[in-house]
């Protein structure tokens, strides 16, 4: 644009633009788990210009950052930079014959299910809450209820955009960048900033879940329930009793199903079928004291979740009730009081899972830490670098921090390993680095792609550095 | 189909007033300095609210270009029946005061491009005898004071401009709207320090698209400020100096 303008008014040099670095707030932070908090510097660009300014004008470490949902320090960077990207969040392109959906990473799985529910579909995988980013999400390769079909996020990413420590954008897909893109998808947000991804979403004939609520006495039953449910359902969960004694513990509920036919509804739900009124969200409006959750309360929760858990062979489930419940509670993370938790997920190898699942309850049991939020679940085929799941049992439980809580997580580490098992690092807040080491066997194929990408090592976290994840 | 101009598209209160435009299906150009990021806010509102909308450059601070930018705007929307302008820089308070030409920008960006625009705009409008122009303005405008008057004056003239504006149009049938804004959790407020009352970005386009549909000529966003800023203009000049407001 010319300097003089014709008009005798001059032009006055632009000397605020934002070219300078944005400006950072100082901010305690913590993941959903409330443990731990760490000070970071944190950023919240709100166009793409900013966000290559946030990367490449400063060399201090920098972490990408969602919804900060995952639990521990994975999206934490003490005494370093978080770049939160909730502002980048537009919806760039969608195929409705194909259901392709371009989106930047800060688009919430709510808002694809908010914009795109009403015309028949819906995310291909979702994990137990829909208040996640897309880019946190794959950043973690989450799983959902369908793993055992659908495996995991990345399955349904055919392509991403990279900004790498320099600022450059560098598209990565299963053909391009290959090694780049495996590395990414599960890669905890160390290999770049995820600006944008290409995802299939799953076409869906209602808002309704159609299928069955399982109970079983204990673990053996569990187990057949789960072979029987996973040939018939796309989706299937179970909650378990891990607080119980001899007799209770390892009883389950399970529930499993598939997206309603329009056919199946009745006439009022078939009219609109991808309509279901929401329900008056609940909340808990402070931190409860550390002892609300004791060992009574948890088996007394145990007991009637059971009991009013009616089994049933035929019955439609609300979609946020089957696939979110704890959605509806908003800051559930506050009822394990002020030193917040973990939640504890761990997968062990098919052949491993039932004689590791029984082992690591009866621990759990024993230490009385047990909480009543316990969800079993049964993995499919996986691939990946440093994605968690494999095929087997997955269990999550949370604990609350007490005393002696990470000594006995420690031992329940052994027990997972000597299985051949693995620890979920998108709720991981206390692992050793050596633990972790021995469980992610491609760690060294990823550090070596991690070191091309990134070669001053920009991108860590907390997580990262308690790890050692990064390369040497 | 209505056909609105937004200038300073990029803002997220002004991305929420497009998705609000656009979900009751006006035909939106989003005009920003940055056009590649107006354009992404254009597929947005195409994948969300199924309408397909332009985005283009516009430089508030080159006043001669504003002429053909408005030509170019109106024949590719196909005429125009609202113009909302959000742009404006809140950059580097502390540089602005110390240096004429950072504060020269700074009102170039607030006030004296958003002249040249809406002049243009007014001109068209009343010609067509139809139509409606936002301004966005701001609480700052109310008083000078010492932590942002350079924002403050530019913004408090900005409302003079519109309210003189509006004075003049009411004979005929355009709509002239001035919102004052109260602090907005965005980019100009992240990282300072006594941000206090924020509201989201989401709420404040609510409640200015509400303001536009009940035909209001001066609004605060939200209500309290007005309220806020009536105790504050009430304080005397010797005392309200020494405050660090």
């Amino acid at each position: 644009m010319s300097a003089v303008a014709t008009n005798q008014v001059s032009r006055i040099p632009s000397s605020n633009r934002p070219s300078a670095e944005p400006k950072a707030r100082r901010d305690v932070l913590a993941g959903w788990g409330r443990y731990p908090f760490a000070e970071c510097d944190l950023y919240r660009p709100e166009k793409l210009a900013e966000l290559q300014a946030v990367v490449a004008r400063n060399s201090r470490s920098l972490i990408p950052r969602g919804a900060g949902r995952a639990y521990g320090d994975a999206a934490l960077n003490d005494q370093n930079r978080v770049v939160n990207l909730e502002r980048l969040n537009r919806m760039l392109a969608f195929d409705a014959e194909t259901g392709v959906l371009r989106a930047e990473a800060g688009v919430t799985i709510a808002e694809i299910i908010d914009v795109f529910m009403p015309r028949g579909f819906f995310p291909p995988v979702t994990p137990g809450t829909r208040f996640v980013t897309l880019g946190g999400s794959l950043a973690a390769d989450v799983h959902g209820k369908n793993h055992h079909r659908a495996s995991s996020l990345a399955a349904h990413v055919t392509s991403l955009d990279l900004m790498l420590a320099s600022g450059e954008i560098r598209r990565c897909s299963r053909e391009e960048n290959a090694d780049l893109f495996r590395a990414t998808v599960g890669g905890m947000g160390l290999t770049g900033v995820i600006l944008e991804l290409e995802l299939k979403l799953k076409p869906i004939p209602s808002a309704w879940i159609e299928g069955e609520l399982i109970r079983t006495a204990n673990l053996d039953q569990a187990f057949d329930a789960f072979e029987r449910a996973d040939e018939k359902y796309d989706y299937s969960v179970a909650w378990i009793d891990c607080a119980g004694g001899r007799g209770t513990l390892g009883r389950c509920a399970i529930n499993a199903g598939n997206f309603a036919a329009r056919e199946a509804l009745w006439s009022r739900a078939a009219q609109e079928p991808y309509r279901i009124a929401p329900r008056f969200p609940l909340a808990v409006p402070f931190e409860l004291p550390a002892i609300a959750l004791n060992s009574f309360t948890v088996n007394g929760f145990n007991t009637f979740y059971y009991a009013f858990s009616r089994p049933s062979a035929h019955r439609f489930f609300d979609w946020r009730w089957f696939f979110y419940p704890l959605d509806s509670i908003r800051n559930w993370n506050r009822i394990h009081g002020r030193r917040g938790f973990v939640q504890y997920q761990c997968v062990w190898p098919l052949a491993e899972s039932r004689a590791g699942l029984s082992e690591t309850l009866e621990a759990i049991s024993r230490s009385r830490r047990g909480s009543p939020l316990t969800v079993l679940k049964k993995f499919g085929a996986q691939d990946g670098m440093l994605s968690f799941p494999m095929p087997g049992y997955t269990l999550a439980i949370d604990f609350p921090v007490t005393d002696g809580l990470f000594e006995f997580l420690d031992e329940i580490d052994q027990m997972v390993l000597k299985r051949g098992g693995r620890v979920y690092l998108a709720k991981d807040a206390r692992m050793r680095p050596e633990v972790f080491r021995a469980m992610y066997p491609n760690l060294p194929r990823w550090q070596s792609i991690k070191a091309k990408a990134d070669p001053e090592n920009r991108f860590s976290s907390s997580l990262s550095r308690r790890l050692r994840i990064d390369p040497e | 189909m209505l056909k609105v101009l937004i200038l300073g598209a990029t803002s997220p209160i002004a991305r929420g007033l497009a998705m609000r435009f656009a979900t009751d299906g006006a035909r939106l150009y989003l005009a920003a300095r940055d056009p590649h990021e107006a354009r992404r806010i254009a597929d947005d509102l195409e994948v969300r609210a199924g309408a397909p909308a332009l985005a283009g450059a516009f430089d508030a601070e080159d006043f001669s270009s504003h002429e053909e930018f408005l030509r170019n705007a109106v024949g590719e929307l196909g005429g125009l029946d609202g113009v909302i302008v959000c742009f404006g820089a809140h950059a580097e308070e502390e540089r602005a005061q110390v240096e004429p030409h950072a504060a020269l920008s700074e009102i170039a960006q607030n006030f004296t491009g958003a002249v040249s625009l809406i002049t243009l705009v007014a001109r068209h409008m009343e010609a067509q005898d139809t139509g409606f122009i936002i301004v966005i303005g701001s609480v700052a405008g109310e008083r000078g004071r010492a932590r942002n008057y350079v924002y403050g004056s530019s913004k408090g003239a900005l409302h003079l401009f519109a309210q003189g504006l509006r004075g003049r149009l009411w004979k005929t049938a355009v709509h002239v709207m001035t919102v004052k804004l109260g602090t907005v959790d965005t980019r100009m407020t992240w990282g300072r320090e006594g941000v206090l009352l924020s509201i989201s970005p989401e709420r404040a386009a609510d409640l200015i698209y509400r303001a536009y549909r009940r035909k209001s000529e001066v609004v605060y966003v939200p209500g309290r400020w007005r309220f806020i800023m009536g105790g504050v203009r009430l304080i005397p000049e010797r005392q309200f100096k020494r405050l660090s407001l």
